[in-house]
């Protein structure tokens, strides 16, 4: 299943190739592009050509890095000094395993025994300073020969079914949106499809500035995989998205205030074709829309996700259904574009 | 038999403190060098491997590792199905945010300690620790019907975490304290069957230790042996604790020191260290309380005792981490202590 590996797939940042070059061999042995670019900053840029050859320039995109861990410093007893790649609760980290670089060695995120604690001290979130990688080695040359510094550290979290109809495993934040492009481009339209896989999300968007401004769409969307916080103790309003609601829509979040026209669009298409949709509550976070927007001359963008719990942390959560229908009301959207007038 | 590989099963298997009976059941089925094979009215586990002396006079010696570990236990079930828990056993609660569990329920169910996504924590929040009463377990069911279908109050819950090598001969896992200590045991009895001994030597895997060394209470009181010796896991080094309250990782068992250890069975250990040129450590224990050789020591009219330490990193967290050439060391130290016991020794132990 590409889902699965395209989760289990490592790429923070900057270092992105594996999950690109898995979404490129899939894409060539399918054959569901008619151009492949890769750019100078390692955006995969795709080209499907429409069933008519003109029509508006619609680029859809979904980022491939996920949040992950940088080596900075080796130390002489063979520990592991890091710092994060992308946001990350820090509170999280300890107690885990990692994947460290590109031959994912492996290793452990520990700390000290309870028993070796003040009570005070299980009231302080461990912080930087007190966490390390341990690779099992004894000395620094040991542990230099195996991995050096500016080599990224992953979860080494396995992807599988979950409860209800549900789905578990690392990086969903975007996989899964990359997932989701894989789907739509089993299709043709009758427009000219760009779809990008973007790189540097996490750090502040800098594929999609690069790639927005290379396609030059007319309308874009961008699928996400987004914070779905429906748990205990969080009310109503905070909870950004639920599971099995279907799809969310971004009214506005700090990165952008999408096309109010193209989202009422998108809006109808879920209505006509029965697909359950949701408003994303909250205003929290940003996506590659932010950038696309001011691409140029300025770009109507909408954006798609789906909801995930526990992003950004070494295990999320996702509903099948949401997935389906996400894919289902993209294609949708697209396949009924020129009949709307290309929306705009 | 693999005892390296059969570590990282019992690693994995679930175990907690009351409930070891199938990984119990798991270590007598993977221990070929046992004459006898039994369990007491606790679920102690007892692997009796005979000495070659006469039945009158053959000395007891008793092994004790436990092989329950720390766990969760199900307190609620929300009306969303989210699944509120305790600990049994002393977890650290910073440990247990965001990671994968099994809900041991009418069947085993895989679960998530949920945490909020960074995107919607306040700056506030970050800086304190999230306390075990607020977290909530996600078994990917929407409501308490579905959950209760399968899960009721009470029901245990283990961390998963896959077994991992890492480096060299260490290995890292959820229940190393004390299956550590079951490993240690087996290649004891896997060394002893290559040499002639004259005492039984009963290795107990032995329950309920943390939470209040209970196994090896009883099991000692149906043993009565000559000697006790408990081997369990020991502060590995590592930053943040201070060179003298850590054994030192890949040199060997930390050979224990204190109230809790007769002193001629100190020596004689250590000497058996030097003469087979085994690396160990010294390690002071002044306040004895947390192994199963407190136990032991006051069973009936008193047993010598002592303890051998493995060291680990990370002890109570899910990622505790062995260099298992210790393990073997432990084992073969052990081996020979017991090979080159003879009755004049023990004799001596009964007078100071």
């Amino acid at each position: 299943m590409l889902l699965k590996r395209l989760s289990e797939a490592c790429g923070g940042p900057g270092k992105e190739s594996v999950v690109r070059d898995l979404i490129k061999q899939e894409i060539t042995e399918q054959n569901l592009a008619d151009e492949i670019i890769c750019d100078a900053i390692g955006n995969l840029i795709v080209k499907k050509d429409g069933t008519k050859s003109d029509g508006p320039k619609v680029m859809l995109a979904a980022h491939m890095d996920e949040v992950a861990l940088m080596i900075s410093n080796v130390e002489k007893n063979g520990l592991l000094k890091f710092k994060p790649v992308g946001g990350i609760d820090l509170r999280i980290l300890v107690g885990k395993s990692v994947y460290v670089g590109a031959n994912k060695v492996s290793g452990v995120i520990g700390a000290k025994p309870i028993h070796m604690q003040r009570p005070e001290e299980r009231n302080t979130p461990l912080g930087l300073n007190e966490l390390y990688i341990d690779l099992g080695v004894r000395s620094q040359e040991e542990a230099e020969r195996l991995v050096k510094v500016g080599d990224y550290a992953y979860f080494t979290t396995s992807f599988s079914e979950f409860g209800d109809n549900l789905y578990k495993g690392k990086a969903f934040d975007d996989r899964v949106g990359c997932a989701v492009l894989m789907e739509v481009l089993k299709e043709r339209y009758e427009f000219p499809l760009y779809v990008a896989f973007t790189v540097q999300e996490e750090i502040g968007l800098r594929g999609s500035t690069v790639a927005g401004y290379t396609v030059e769409p007319d309308l874009a969307l961008v699928i996400e995989g987004t914070a779905a916080n429906d748990i205990p103790d969080s009310k109503e309003h905070q909870q950004s998205t639920n599971l099995g609601k279907g799809p969310a829509l971004t009214m506005m979040d700090r990165s952008v205030i999408p096309n109010p026209r193209l989202v009422s669009e998108i809006l109808k298409v879920a209505d006509e074709h029965k697909i359950p949709v949701q408003i994303r509550r909250g205003t929290q976070g940003g996506t590659d829309a932010g950038k696309i927007q001011g691409t140029k001359g300025g770009v109507p963008v909408a954006v798609i996700s789906v909801p995930c719990r526990y992003i950004h942390g070494p295990v999320s959560v996702m509903n099948k259904n949401d997935y389906n229908n996400t894919i289902e009301l993209v294609k949708n959207f697209l396949k009924t574009l020129e009949q709307r007038g290309g929306v705009l | 038999m693999d005892i390296k590989k059969f570590l990282c099963e019992m690693s994995e298997s679930p175990g907690i403190s009351g409930y070891e009976h199938d990984l119990a059941q798991k270590i007598s089925e993977n221990c070929p060098w046992a004459d006898e094979t039994r369990s007491d009215k606790l679920g102690n586990l007892i692997l009796l491997k005979r000495g070659k002396d006469d039945q009158n006079s053959r000395p007891k010696i008793m092994l004790a590792a436990h092989m329950d570990e720390i766990g969760l236990m199900v307190t609620k079930i929300e009306k969303e199905g989210f699944i509120r828990f305790s600990t049994v056993g002393g977890f650290d609660q910073r440990v247990l945010l965001a990671q994968e569990v099994v809900v041991h329920g009418k069947k085993d169910l895989p679960g998530v300690i949920g945490a909020k996504p960074p995107h919607s924590l306040t700056a506030e929040e970050r800086r304190r620790t999230v306390s075990i009463e607020d977290m909530f377990i996600d078994i990917g069911f929407d409501s308490f019907e579905k959950v209760s279908q399968y899960v009721n109050v009470g029901d245990l819950i283990t961390i998963k975490r896959d077994c991992l090598s890492l480096q060299g001969n260490y290995i890292t896992g959820k229940a190393m304290d004390d299956r550590v200590g079951v490993a240690v045991m087996l290649e004891c009895l896997k060394e002893l069957a290559k040499r002639e001994h004259i005492a039984d030597v009963y290795a107990v895997c032995t329950v309920q230790e943390e939470v209040g060394l209970r196994g090896a209470t009883t099991s000692t009181y149906g043993i009565v042996p000559d000697i006790g010796i408990a081997i369990d896991v020991g502060f590995g080094d590592m930053p943040g604790i201070p060179e003298y309250d850590s054994i030192k990782m890949s040199n060997g068992p930390g050979i224990t020191v204190g109230p809790q250890v007769h002193p001629k069975l100190h020596e004689r250990m250590v000497k058996t260290a030097r003469d087979w040129n085994i690396p160990f450590s010294p390690e002071a224990t002044p306040s004895p309380g947390g192994t199963d050789t407190y136990a032991m020591q006051v069973t009936r009219s008193g047993i010598p005792t002592m303890l051998l330490s493995v060291p680990i990193r990370y002890m109570h967290t899910p990622v505790e981490t062995v260099d298992y050439t210790d393990v073997i060391r432990t084992g073969r130290l052990l081996a020979l202590f017991i090979a080159e016991l003879d009755h004049e020794f023990l004799e001596g132990l009964k007078c100071f």
